[in-house]
């Protein structure tokens, strides 16, 4: 077996949960509505790829390929990025896409 | 020099150039991955290599967290199996539509993830080139193979 139970288990589960919350004043993508209360953010991984970061922005969002570079790079360079706003309900669905990629996404109310 | 592994056809279609080497290595791939993701230890744990595969959605917020947990998680695994399985049913065709290639990108990157997450992938790249004799060398390079296919799927998928 390529993967197994076997030597992983020094990677701790807790990991991934140990998200630090942002603070300081994200600037939402596409923020001119006040009423929307809540974040996605997508965290810069070591294993997901640039070019893929970026196709799954587009694609997701349908972002140009500037907007969605940019939101790749700072993903990469300041350690994440807020990619998507809306109500809870929207924020939920928009993390579970990002989820189903692979992207390394989380939510939260708008500081 | 290698010709791309895909080019996308004047119909839509992806055509795709990869050998009988690749197709059998993707197919032994795809199982091991279905394989873990539907296993749990006696305790009912998933294998650590895939905690990538389902992160937090609440990062701050634990009741949220749970419930979130309690009502994606299992949708998630079945959104990815059946991805798996397009790849599986699609592996030996000549072309793909724009469904499949999305399958054959999300199940190459869950591929990636738990490879990366089982070799402890860092921003370091050099941490990947390991001595010939060493156990992970196999799987070093599987990773940066798959790497390298999900790239060439990325470019044709943005065309």
């Amino acid at each position: 077996m390529l993967f197994s139970w076997s030597n992983a288990t020094s990677q701790s589960e807790t990991e991934v949960e140990s998200v630090p919350v942002v603070t300081d004043d994200e600037t939402p993508a596409a923020s001119a509505d006040e009423d929307v209360p809540w974040v996605v953010l997508v965290w810069n991984d070591p294993i997901n790829l640039m070019s893929y970061v970026t196709h799954v922005l587009q694609k997701l969002f349908g972002y140009s390929i500037e907007k969605a570079t940019q939101l790749m790079l700072d993903v990469h360079n300041k350690g994440r990025a807020v990619v998507s706003n809306g109500t809870r309900e929207k924020a939920e669905l928009d993390v579970f896409r990002l989820h189903e990629y692979g992207l390394w996404a989380t939510m939260q109310k708008d500081s | 020099m290698f010709d791309r592994r895909f080019r996308r056809k004047r119909n839509g279609a992806v055509e795709i150039k990869i050998t009988e080497d690749e197709r059998s290595l993707l197919a032994d791939l795809i199982d091991q991955l279905r394989e873990l993701v539907l296993s749990t230890s006696p305790e009912g744990e998933v294998d650590p290599s895939l905690r990538r595969l389902y992160p937090a959605a609440y990062a701050d917020d634990i009741q949220h967290e749970v419930e979130y947990q309690r009502l994606m998680r299992d949708q998630l695994l079945e959104r990815r199996l059946s991805h798996l399985d397009v790849v599986e049913t699609t592996l030996n065709d000549r072309e793909l539509d724009q469904e499949s290639l999305t399958s054959w990108i999300m199940s190459i990157n869950d591929l990636r993830l738990v490879l990366g997450t089982h070799l402890d992938v860092s921003e370091d790249e050099e941490s990947l080139l390991l001595e010939d004799d060493d156990p992970q060398q196999h799987q070093s390079a599987i990773y940066h193979y798959l790497s390298h296919l999900l790239g060439e799927l990325v470019e044709v998928a943005s065309n």
